[in-house]
């Protein structure tokens, strides 16, 4: 029982996530939102691998994984989102500045 | 009753993700996303995983915060962190909610788990913690692999500087006063934080801990160093820096490199050698770990008087 | 006997947390509201750290919740003192 609170935790995040991404313009809230999105799927498969016997490793080191190479795909984000403000002073797609 | 206390806090947890998704003002949604972080870093407890807990609270809210902030700051000074208010937006909340609920329903559809019992090989392996035996050892592809993406983000975000700023400092530029608090805070946490990074290392053979953690806290250690003026920012073209950075995964390749020559094959370690094995390379690892993790989050270097 | 004095420890730590948090929301300006924040919780996480000791069954676990108090001290009187210095700059701006 207790994990399906936090399975169902991790999809609602999902979901938000998702919701951010498409409708929050600021690439730096895009990028939180996507971070948003990688960590409810973590937190539903840490929850379905914790419904066997005992705690099943794999699952954490794969998440271990998956929170490092996040933070590493945040990092080239916020760069390219800094480089994108430097050359057109606006940290929002070109395409979608002009309809907020 | 902990159901209960299970419930308030995933209540919490979508709560401080709500505020970072629709809060007004970035800068308030960093803060809530680090926040989020660290209550999900509980959650992960909850759920017994306490090497992702350690990993939750120290990459996805320390560094991430640390990084994020910092964006914040020079998306400030570019005048470029102001936002249009969040206006409601009927077909993402439709596909959102869709995407919610069919997970929601894969939940329960789920079948029963048939996950390997590997407590009998376990002893295989060397180490005591079946995080670190999972992640060194029975599938040392996937770290492996691992540590070069963050290679790989790290040159990615290297060629997002421009010519002339190739050998500035990397990063933004960091005023601690002289005396001041961040000075003698940026010497009394440092020592403190070296011991408890390598003893998370060390531990994780056996317990909850192993190199991407300890690593994570000596990474923190050096921004600290460097935010306080200790340590001087790195450069590009600074060849230690470039050494550390590809150190671990050297010494991965080439242990992998042995295992193919003297054992079954590619990364694969005998039993009678694999804890000084995994030991070492946890050790080699660490220290690249941390070097690109602290690269990765001061960013490309400084354009000083451009960005102003 | 052990059971009771955490109840009563970690009760009163607790206290001092809602103390601080409704400080932080009701306060009016920075320096008041960092005040009762870091005064508030860190009695509170002191508090709660001795309660917890009680449970405790090696003195290095004891040892542990005091570094863990330490450092959230030494952290918490640092950052309440950068966030003054930043609003001060702030305030002398314009």
């Amino acid at each position: 029982m207790n994990l399906t609170v936090f399975a169902l935790t991790g999809a609602a995040l999902v979901g938000l996530g998702v919701y951010g991404l498409i409708a929050r313009v600021h690439m730096l809230r895009r990028i939180m939102a996507f971070n948003l999105i990688g960590s409810g799927l973590f937190l539903f498969f840490g929850a379905a691998g914790a419904r066997g016997v005992g705690l099943d490793p794999i699952p954490q080191a794969l998440i271990i994984t998956g929170i490092v190479v996040a933070l590493s795909a945040s990092a080239l984000a916020v760069g390219l989102v800094v480089a994108l403000a430097r050359s057109s002073g606006t940290a929002c797609l070109p395409d979608e500045a002009g309809d907020t | 009753m902990s159901l209960v206390l299970d419930m308030a806090l995933c209540a919490l947890i979508l709560g401080v993700g709500l505020a970072t998704v629709a809060g007004h003002g970035v800068f308030r949604a960093v803060i809530f996303f680090i926040t989020y972080g660290l209550l999900l870093a509980i959650g992960w407890a909850r759920l017994g995983a306490y090497d992702v807990a350690l990993a939750e609270a120290a990459i996805s809210a320390g560094l991430t915060g640390v990084l994020l902030l910092a964006a914040h700051g020079r998306l400030r000074r570019l005048r470029a962190a102001e936002e249009a208010p969040l206006r409601p937006n009927l077909p993402a909340a439709l596909v959102a909610t869709g995407i919610a609920l069919a997970l929601g329903w894969a939940w329960f559809a789920l079948p029963d788990p048939t996950a390997p019992d590997l407590t009998a090989a376990l002893p295989q392996s060397g180490v005591g913690n079946p995080v670190t035996a999972v992640l060194l050892n029975f599938r040392a592809w996937d770290t492996l692999l691992e540590a070069i993406i963050l290679l790989a983000a790290l040159i990615g975000l290297w060629m997002l500087a421009r010519d002339r700023a190739w050998d500035n400092p990397l990063g933004l530029r960091y005023h601690a006063r002289a005396g001041g608090v961040m000075a003698s805070f940026g010497r009394v946490l440092p020592p403190i934080g070296l011991i408890f990074g390598i003893y998370l290392v060390w531990a994780g053979a056996e317990m909850t801990g192993g190199a991407f953690q300890g690593g994570t806290v000596l990474a923190a250690v050096c921004l600290v160093s460097i935010m306080a003026d200790v340590l001087p920012a790195p450069r590009i073209a600074q060849p230690a820096w470039r050494l550390a950075l590809v150190f671990g995964p050297g010494v991965f390749l080439l242990s992998g490199v042995a295992g193919a020559v003297f054992a079954q094959g590619f990364l694969a370690l005998p039993p009678e050698l694999a804890k000084p094995a995994i030991v070492t390379i946890e050790a080699a690892l660490t220290l690249s770990i941390a070097v690109t993790l602290v690269l990765l989050v001061i960013g490309p270097p400084d354009e000083g008087g451009q960005d102003a | 006997m052990a059971d009771i004095a955490t109840y009563v420890l970690t009760g009163l730590g607790l206290v001092f947390f809602i103390a601080g948090t409704v400080g932080l929301i009701r306060f009016p300006d920075q320096f008041s509201r960092l005040h009762a924040l870091t005064k508030g919780d860190n009695l509170g996480l002191g508090f709660i750290a001795l309660g917890v000791a009680f449970q405790t069954e090696t003195w290095a676990q004891v040892a542990m919740l005091l570094l863990i108090w330490g450092l959230a001290l030494l952290a918490a009187g640092t950052v309440s003192q950068l966030v003054a210095r930043a609003a001060v700059s702030e305030s002398q701006k314009p």
